[in-house]
């Protein structure tokens, strides 16, 4: 990133340092005065309200910050954009474009942050906010008839849902933008999933949307199916699966009889996420999908101090239960041989 | 064939008049036939078929030289196969050598095959148009979009311009343009410069259209079309069918001075517009039931929450899965009146679902304002609304519900006055993370004459939060199984890992550990309500524990590390 000379020198520190005290007033008034500096809202947005919040991830990922302090300086990043919006007014000059995240998916602030780039740039702006169901959504349209919908999807097992959106949206005659780390390197699920255009991040959607807009794409109902009987068993079963492999977890670990609720929840919820990841890697044929989760997952548990063996037997539990389906094991294998 | 064949014997019809036999023959086939010779390409004979066919083609004539170009390119390049088409008729000519010194152009009139072809390929056309238009136009409720697709279709199928003007409302009357290559235009147009175009107050009004050739395109107005368009060559005005009155009229416009409608075009845009009138006027239906809907929907949706200073007032409201956003579970805050300065806040959940429980639920919110208004106590007037609930509904229907009162109090707390009939009590989280149960209780509200109503009183210390909620948190079914139900431990769990978090935090977390727990499933309404003391910086969260491992599955080989903290 090259910072922009109205910045002064750990500023981004300062701002940091305020979400993580959930100091609204502080942030607040940081944000203001760049502003009345004259420094463009869209940097202050980008450069420092969202780079902020990928150091917030990657502090939390690093358990250096707890789940709630997460929270927190998100909930205080969202005042301070709402604080940016607030004082730049822009007349309408383009289409009208609905924004949303996908069904399960929570992560509102880089699509609030989308959604005032776009006002920015004269788009007439409906923000759905997290955790739009896809008929929420397709009502809107109906309801709106805007030129384009936005979709954000951040993991990559809301991607079954997110495609039965793209194919609502787009049925109903609306191109779809599909953005969100969820589509993977480059968006590539994106396109396997019918979108008409992908957008690393708020600037490059802006500029997509900018020109060219709506693209010329088939017929949605050519790409409305994926997934294959693997996909669907695995869907299917997803409670035996899970209730299988905490059986076979409480006979390797007996100390697993004596958890609580909390612990076994948290237990049920980690088998879940493998079975939910393989899914998605079903759906869309790409392996990647669950060798990235268990890169990451590797990394967030390295940062706590668990040894790899609990995932690697979390792998097996689940594969233990998939010996007809080869492309599931394939799968997983691939992810067994990247925890070391 | 034998060495006596005429083939063979070629020779002899150039010295010789071909014999009678053979040219009665020939004259007999139904094929049109040319004898050439094969060094100078000269015409030796024309039979009756091939003379009747072309009747510029003679003996003594050149091939190359005849009525038929396409022949006379097959001579030059030495080719074996040409098609034409002469007087109408559509000919293929193959070339057959006939020995040595000649060969034999042998026509046939294909005319009815190219027609049939033809036609076939045009049937084709119209069918693949129409598809894409009833799949396209099918596909929307909302009117713009389905002007526009109508409009698009239009012009890439039937027209150089298309225009759709609307029946006249209010004086005005709206319309969607688009001219090829161009992008759609949409805006109004007065009443009384309708008669300007030709035909269109005739469609408009519901008379059969005038066909194409009798409207004079010159007399279009040149509002009609852009500047830039050019002169319209012909013009074509049909109805777009509504529902027993016109949706609207289809404005086609081709340029050119020779551009014509024909027969069958005029067919096709009347096919197509009465595809294109059956979704803008269930799109205008649809409209009508959503504005219709959202006037009614507008009093049972959650409140704009005020911010009283001094307390933080945190809503969320999630329907069951459908797409009529309401539902049984409400939440309603009355700000401080003239009389009173406190602030009351109320969550409840009628029994049953969908719209009749919405409109229940109107009607209690509507009572509780006007009860709030006679500065009642919470106990009070969950009883006075007991006795209104009681004496009005014709049907049996409950409410469960928990009345406050909300006040500020010294050093930054803030007190609570609670009250339940029938509800889960509400939940408080301290500052050291432990979540207490506030001490209320008391019968279903609308069930029973005589209710009973325990309020009890809560203070909140800054940072300290109180939550209100309905049962469709706790009940919400999911996890592994897919049927076990959140419960209030896990609630509580999670409501404690929210310490030192905004309100609005920690309610968007609950509800996004509710949605992870459900997977998906179905959902009961839910409403939340979060009353907190809001505190400036929280230190509790630069110090506080940090994560614990989120893999728990290896927890016992780590003793006190497995209590879990993430996502």
């Amino acid at each position: 990133m090259t910072v922009p000379t109205s910045f002064r020198s750990g500023l981004a520190e300062d701002y940091l340092q305020l979400v993580g005290d959930s100091d609204e007033y502080g942030a607040v008034a940081l944000v203001t005065e760049l502003l009345d500096a004259g420094v463009a809202p869209q940097r202050i947005m980008i450069d420092l309200i969202a780079r902020t919040q990928a150091r917030v991830g990657e502090l939390w990922a690093a358990n250096e910050w707890s789940v709630a302090r997460e929270h927190a300086a998100t909930a205080i990043s969202e005042r301070a954009l709402a604080a940016v919006a607030a004082r730049t007014m822009v007349r309408p000059s383009r289409g009208s474009i609905t924004i949303a995240c996908v069904d399960g998916e929570w992560h509102a602030l880089p699509v609030r942050l989308l959604a005032e780039m776009l006002r920015l740039d004269g788009w007439r702006v409906d923000f759905l906010g997290a955790n739009v169901p896809g008929q929420h959504l397709v009502t809107h349209l109906h309801q709106t008839g805007p030129d384009a919908v936005a979709l954000s999807c951040m993991i990559a097992t809301r991607l079954p849902r997110a495609h039965a959106a793209i194919t609502a949206c787009r049925a109903a005659g609306v191109p779809v933008i599909a953005g969100g780390r969820g589509f993977g390197p480059g968006g590539r699920y994106a396109q396997h999933l019918g979108a008409d255009a992908w957008a690393a991040g708020a600037e490059e959607a802006v500029q997509r949307l900018a020109r060219n807009w709506p693209p010329h794409s088939p017929d949605p109902q050519l790409s409305a199916f994926l997934g294959d009987e693997e996909y669907t068993y695995v869907v299917r079963h997803r409670g035996d699966l899970i209730g299988t492999a905490m059986k076979t977890l409480a006979q390797t670990y007996p100390r697993l009889r004596e958890y609580n609720t909390r612990q076994l929840d948290a237990t049920t919820e980690d088998l879940s996420h493998i079975v939910d990841f393989l899914a998605a890697a079903l759906y869309v044929s790409e392996t990647q999908i669950f060798t990235d989760f268990i890169t990451w997952t590797s990394a967030v548990l390295d940062a706590r101090g668990v040894p790899p063996v609990a995932l690697r037997v979390g792998l097996e539990a689940v594969r233990s239960q998939l010996h007809d389906y080869p492309t599931a094991v394939a799968v997983l294998n691939a992810g067994t041989h990247l925890v070391k | 064939m034998t060495a006596h064949s005429p083939v063979t014997t070629g020779d002899e019809l150039v010295a010789t008049p071909a014999p009678a036999l053979l040219r009665a023959a020939l004259d007999a086939a139904s094929e049109a036939v040319l004898l050439c010779g094969t060094v100078d390409d000269k015409i030796l004979l024309v039979n009756t078929a091939a003379a009747t066919l072309v009747p510029g083609l003679a003996p003594g004539g050149h091939a190359a030289s005849g009525p038929l170009p396409g022949l006379a390119r097959a001579v030059a390049s030495g080719d074996d196969d040409f098609t034409d088409e002469y007087a109408g008729r559509h000919l293929h000519g193959r070339r057959r050598a006939l020995g040595d010194d000649h060969y034999g152009w042998y026509l046939r009139d294909r005319t009815d095959e190219v027609v049939r072809a033809d036609a076939l390929q045009a049937e084709r056309a119209r069918t693949a148009f129409l598809a894409e238009a009833g799949r396209r136009l099918s596909a929307s409720l909302h009117q713009g979009r389905c002007l526009r697709i109508t409009a698009e279709l239009a012009v890439a199928h039937l027209a150089d311009a298309a225009i759709i003007v609307l029946p006249v409302n209010r004086r005005h009357s709206q319309w969607v343009r688009l001219v090829a290559g161009g992008t759609v235009q949409e805006g109004r147009l007065r009443e009384n410069v309708l008669p300007g175009v030709p035909g269109l107050v005739e469609v408009l009004g519901g008379f059969p259209p005038i066909p194409s050739k009798w409207l004079d395109a010159a007399q279009a107005p040149e509002w009609l079309l852009p500047d830039g368009f050019g002169p319209i060559g012909a013009l074509l005005v049909t109805p777009l069918p509504g529902n027993a009155e016109p949706a609207g009229a289809l404005i086609l416009a081709r340029r050119g001075a020779l551009a014509q409608f024909s027969t069958e075009d005029e067919m096709l845009a009347r096919i197509f517009a009465a595809r294109a009138g059956a979704a803008i006027s269930a799109a205008g239906l649809y409209r009508e039931q959503v504005d219709t809907t959202a006037v009614l929907q507008a009093d049972l949706l959650p409140p704009e929450l005020p911010q009283p200073d001094g307390i933080e007032l945190v809503g969320s409201y999630q329907a069951a899965k459908d797409a009529l956003r309401i539902g049984g579970d409400f939440y309603d805050v009355f700000g401080p009146t003239e009389k009173s300065a406190d602030t009351v806040i109320a969550l409840g959940d009628v029994c049953g679902k969908g719209p009749e429980a919405a409109v229940l639920t109107g009607k209690v919110r509507q009572t509780l304002r006007a009860l709030r208004l006679v500065e009642a106590a919470p106990g009070d007037m969950l009883r006075v609304l007991n006795q209104a609930l009681l004496q009005s509904t014709r049907q049996h229907r409950f409410v469960t519900m928990v009345v406050g009162s909300v006040s500020r109090a010294d050093h930054g707390r803030v007190h609570l006055t609670l009250a339940t009939g029938g509800h889960p009590p509400p939940l408080v989280l301290r500052t050291d993370g432990t979540v207490e149960e506030v001490p209320t209780s008391g019968t279903l509200i609308g069930a029973v004459a005589r209710t009973v109503v325990r309020p009890a009183d809560v203070e909140l210390a800054p940072g300290e939060l109180c939550l209100l909620y309905s049962d469709g948190l706790t009940e919400a079914r999911g996890g592994a199984s897919g049927t076990e139900e959140y419960g209030e431990a896990r609630l509580r769990d999670a409501l404690s890992e929210c310490r030192g978090m905004p309100g609005a935090a920690t309610v968007e977390r609950i509800r996004q550990l509710v949605s992870d727990w459900v997977h998906g499933g179905a959902r009961d309404d839910i409403a939340m309500l979060a009353v907190r003391a809001p505190d400036r910086t929280q230190l509790s969260l630069r110090t506080g524990a940090r994560n614990a491992s989120p893999f728990a599955i290896d927890a016992p080989r780590r003793g006190d590390r497995r209590v879990r903290q993430r996502t």
